[in-house]
């Protein structure tokens, strides 16, 4: 028996012994250039494009340049599927094994990703694969141009999904009972309220069609799927594909420090437990692990980023020890990372970890801007709030069909940048097929519409 | 839990979406530079080595647009380690010529695109659509070729069709029994007929006024729009040659090698070089064999005492030439009150309708418009007169 498979096993006693609870893991061992693909991807088969093109340059050149070492990648789903660079040490991918272990009890306990495994049914590596089948055929039938204009604008509004929705979602309602009575206002109430006036009669309004959409829609993958003027079938499946992939990994996005963390704490921990190990088998993995959840490259003594293992490693580290294992096991079940860093990086944790805000002024210069553990929370949560993407709904469809997109530039605190939000309205035009337009801000804070 | 090795899967080398993706990604490269040709020939370093036939275009990498929140004036971000609040993590870049070598700071990928150069002017002669380069009308061409026409049952032996000559004892034996496998009445004999073509040959002469009052600039402009209707040229006609004309008070032919360093501080006298150039037209470059083409490039500044002389001499060209140019440089740039003589006497010709252009020549970036005008659809955009 390879010895791996061995190890393998015996880290699954290990972890069902201590409470760790997941679908089954298959376990792939992957050739260098397939595990960069699932990098540059995000799944083992996905649809063509050329951005995805330009993602796999830059990953070439990051690895040549030997600053991006993939160990392992692995989807949830049921079952779940693990791939491992087949460059790993055994003692590498004992480690990892036990890594994938923790992330597979984590994507099935977890609440968002429960609810997102539940709406599309756990197994996303094959869907994809069929999304890029029938683009494929599509690419075939209608030419790569046209099936291109629609990627291109599906993929760019990847990130406008509603997080909180349905994957299965309805259309909005045909008809609306009745029109809403306009509030007439205190001099009107007066008025009739005089002697010899009496509130005419207004005739009943009836069945009204739904204005499109009802309410300002920021689910605009799906809005534009269901409500474009001249959509094609195969165009509003593209679409959808875009969506349901998008909705797949936004549990990945949102959990990111806790997962990783969750999968840290938990290799370090049954690899530690592990009394089959061999010691140096061991001690190779041990070194394997610090590598992974140090906070700073080696020869360092800052670093402008948070890794996200190291902070989630530390923070499950201090939850195990104070609140005990099965406190743990709860949290990980009811936050993302916006309540774990809320709730849980404290005080203590962030001074022990160094965590700090920094700032980055034009010319370049980074000062450390602050300490306070209110500001670091933020700073750390702020690239996650909305999908990491701006505010932008869908306000209204115009009689010529064209339509109204607005950016809550309030809400974001600044505008949008003109120059890409142009391209992607002249991507969105070129499906929606009539002319989109988009309010936002500019530097001063000016209201400033664009249009495609 | 299974472990599987990739061993079992061992399809995955066979092929890669990521370069795959990117090819694509080139292709649309490819594309948007065809759609900026003009920018993109008109560096300098693209003429000055006509025998290397390729150019490298730096190009970006293209960018899948997102929406984006603007860039604040000051970048916020979560880090980790030593410090307290005010401290400098990383000084502000230094300013300098060279602080943007190697890359930008942001990690932009750069990369280089080889582009052959007969690729990128067929793509731009594609674009202009050329049709004003057509050969003469053939009546005019003295130029007969026989040609293969027919058959015919009687002819000299070395004419003989061996295909259609068995076609034809197949087709008979099929009707007659046990006759002889070939007879004299099968035999068929190519014809050929005597017909004047167009001729395919054509000849240009660049005439390059190079008395003092033309600069360095100036100069190089007007060689490289030469360099281009030169290739436009050799696309359209089988076979091409060239004479070069330089001219102060005086003209000569220069070889090619010569003709661009060739310099006087004399005074311009343009007669000569329209008389030099009809003279080697007519000696060498017969109208009857030959696509005659005449592109001048000059301030415009003409002795004023010549002007009829270069008048009528001008005539004669065009009653000849397929079609002359001029290319006034400087033209665009500097103010002039009036026209100049050159453009006057271009601009009287136009009117009598002889096939003549003119445009003018500021800068590099006017070569592709001048190409444009000279070549391009000029029945619906007439070429714009030199201020």
């Amino acid at each position: 028996m390879n010895p791996l498979a061995q190890y393998a096993e015996g880290l699954e006693r290990q972890a069902r012994l201590r409470g760790l609870d997941y679908y089954p893991v298959d376990f792939e061992i992957a050739p260098q250039s397939l595990m960069t693909e699932i990098a540059v991807y995000g799944l083992p088969v996905r649809m063509p494009h050329w951005s995805f093109g330009v993602r796999y340059i830059h990953q070439l050149v990051r690895q040549s340049m030997g600053n991006s070492k993939i160990f392992e990648v692995m989807f949830p789903g049921d079952p779940c599927r693990a791939f491992l660079m087949d460059s790993n040490s055994l003692a590498e991918n004992a480690l990892v094994t036990a890594h994938v272990l923790g992330h597979a009890d984590f994507a099935k306990n977890n609440q968002l990703f429960a609810r997102f495994h539940e709406m599309s049914g756990g197994n996303i590596v094959e869907q994809a694969a069929a999304h890029a089948l029938r683009i494929q055929r599509a690419i075939n039938e209608v030419g790569v141009e046209r099936v291109e204009a629609v990627l291109d604008a599906a993929l760019a509004l990847e990130s406008h999904v509603d997080v909180s929705g349905e994957l299965h979602r309805q259309r909005y309602p045909e008809f609306v009972a009745e029109r809403k009575r306009i509030d007439k206002g205190a001099f009107h109430k007066r008025f009739s309220s005089l002697p010899g006036e009496s509130e005419p009669q207004e005739a009943p309004t009836g069945q009204l069609r739904t204005a499109i959409p009802p309410h300002p829609e920021y689910d605009l993958l799906w809005f534009i799927a269901h409500y474009a003027p001249d959509l094609e079938p195969w165009e509003r499946d593209i679409f959808l594909m875009v969506r349901a992939e998008s909705l797949y990994f936004y549990p990945v996005f949102a959990c990111q420090i806790m997962n990783e963390g969750w999968a840290s704490y938990w290799h370090a921990r049954l690899l530690r437990e592990a009394d089959f190990l061999p010691q140096p088998t061991y001690l190779e993995a041990l070194k394997a692990h610090s590598d992974v959840v140090r906070p700073f490259a080696a020869g360092e003594q800052t670093a402008l980023a948070v890794n996200p293992y190291h902070l989630g490693f530390t923070i499950w580290e201090r939850i195990v020890e104070r609140d005990g294992l099965a406190r743990a096991l709860e949290v990980r079940r009811d936050e993302d990372d916006f309540g774990f860093i809320r709730n849980w990086l404290d005080r203590e944790l962030a001074e022990e970890s160094g965590l700090l805000v920094y700032e980055e002024s034009g010319d370049g210069e980074i000062r450390v801007a602050s300490r306070d553990l209110a500001a670091v929370r933020e700073a750390i949560l702020a690239p996650k709030f909305n999908y990491g993407a701006p505010r932008v709904a869908a306000l209204a469809v115009a009689a010529d069909g064209s339509l109204d997109l607005a950016h809550d530039h309030a809400a974001d605190g600044r505008g949008l940048d003109a120059a890409r939000a142009r391209e992607v309205l002249g991507y969105m035009r070129r499906i929606w097929r009539r002319a989109v337009r988009l309010q936002t801000a500019d530097e001063r804070g000016d209201k400033i519409e664009l249009a495609a | 839990m299974t472990i599987r090795i990739a061993a079992e899967t061992p399809w995955y080398e066979l092929f890669s979406r990521g370069a795959r993706d990117w090819l694509r990604h080139n292709q649309k490269v490819r594309s948007a530079v065809r759609e900026s040709l003009p920018e993109l020939l008109s560096g300098d370093d693209v003429i000055s080595k006509p025998t290397n036939r390729t150019v490298l275009v730096p190009v970006k990498v293209l960018e899948h647009a997102r929406l984006r929140l603007l860039e604040p004036a000051s970048q916020q971000g979560a880090g980790q380690g030593k410090g307290e609040a005010g401290d400098v993590l990383r000084r502000a870049r230094e300013e300098g010529p060279d602080a943007n070598a190697g890359g930008t700071a942001n990690g932009e990928l750069r990369f280089v695109l080889e582009m052959k150069i007969d690729e990128i002017v067929d793509w731009l002669w594609e674009e202009l659509k050329l049709p004003d380069l057509q050969p003469k009308r053939a009546e005019t061409m003295e130029q007969p070729d026989y040609e293969r026409e027919g058959w015919d049952k009687r002819g000299a032996r070395s004419r003989l069709d061996r295909r259609r000559t068995m076609k034809e004892a197949v087709k008979r034996r099929a009707v007659q029994e046990n006759s002889a496998s070939i007879i004299n009445e099968d035999l068929r004999f190519r014809q050929l007929v005597k017909r004047p073509t167009p001729s395919t040959k054509a000849v240009v002469i660049f005439a390059l006024d190079v008395s003092g009052s033309m600069d360095e600039g100036q100069r190089r402009v007007a060689k490289q729009f030469f360099f281009f209707a030169l290739q436009g040229l050799r696309r359209q006609y089988a076979k091409v040659e060239v004479a070069f004309i330089a001219h102060a008070a005086e003209a000569w032919e220069f070889e090619e090698s010569q003709f661009f360093q060739a310099s006087s501080s004399g005074g311009t006298v343009s007669s000569c070089a329209f008389e030099l150039a009809a003279e080697l037209l007519r000696g060498r470059y017969d109208a009857g064999r030959y696509n005659q083409y005449l592109f001048y490039a000059s301030d415009g500044e003409n002795a004023a005492e010549d002007r009829a002389r270069s008048a009528s001499a001008l005539r004669t060209l065009g009653e000849t030439v397929n079609y002359a140019g001029y290319v006034e440089t400087g033209g665009v740039a500097t103010f002039r009150p009036r026209d100049t003589q050159l453009t006057e006497l271009f601009r009287e010709m136009q009117a009598q309708g002889l096939p003549v252009g003119m445009s003018a020549l500021g800068s590099q970036d006017d070569v592709w418009r001048a190409l444009r005008e000279f070549f391009g659809s000029r029945q619906d955009e007439p070429a714009r007169a030199v201020r």
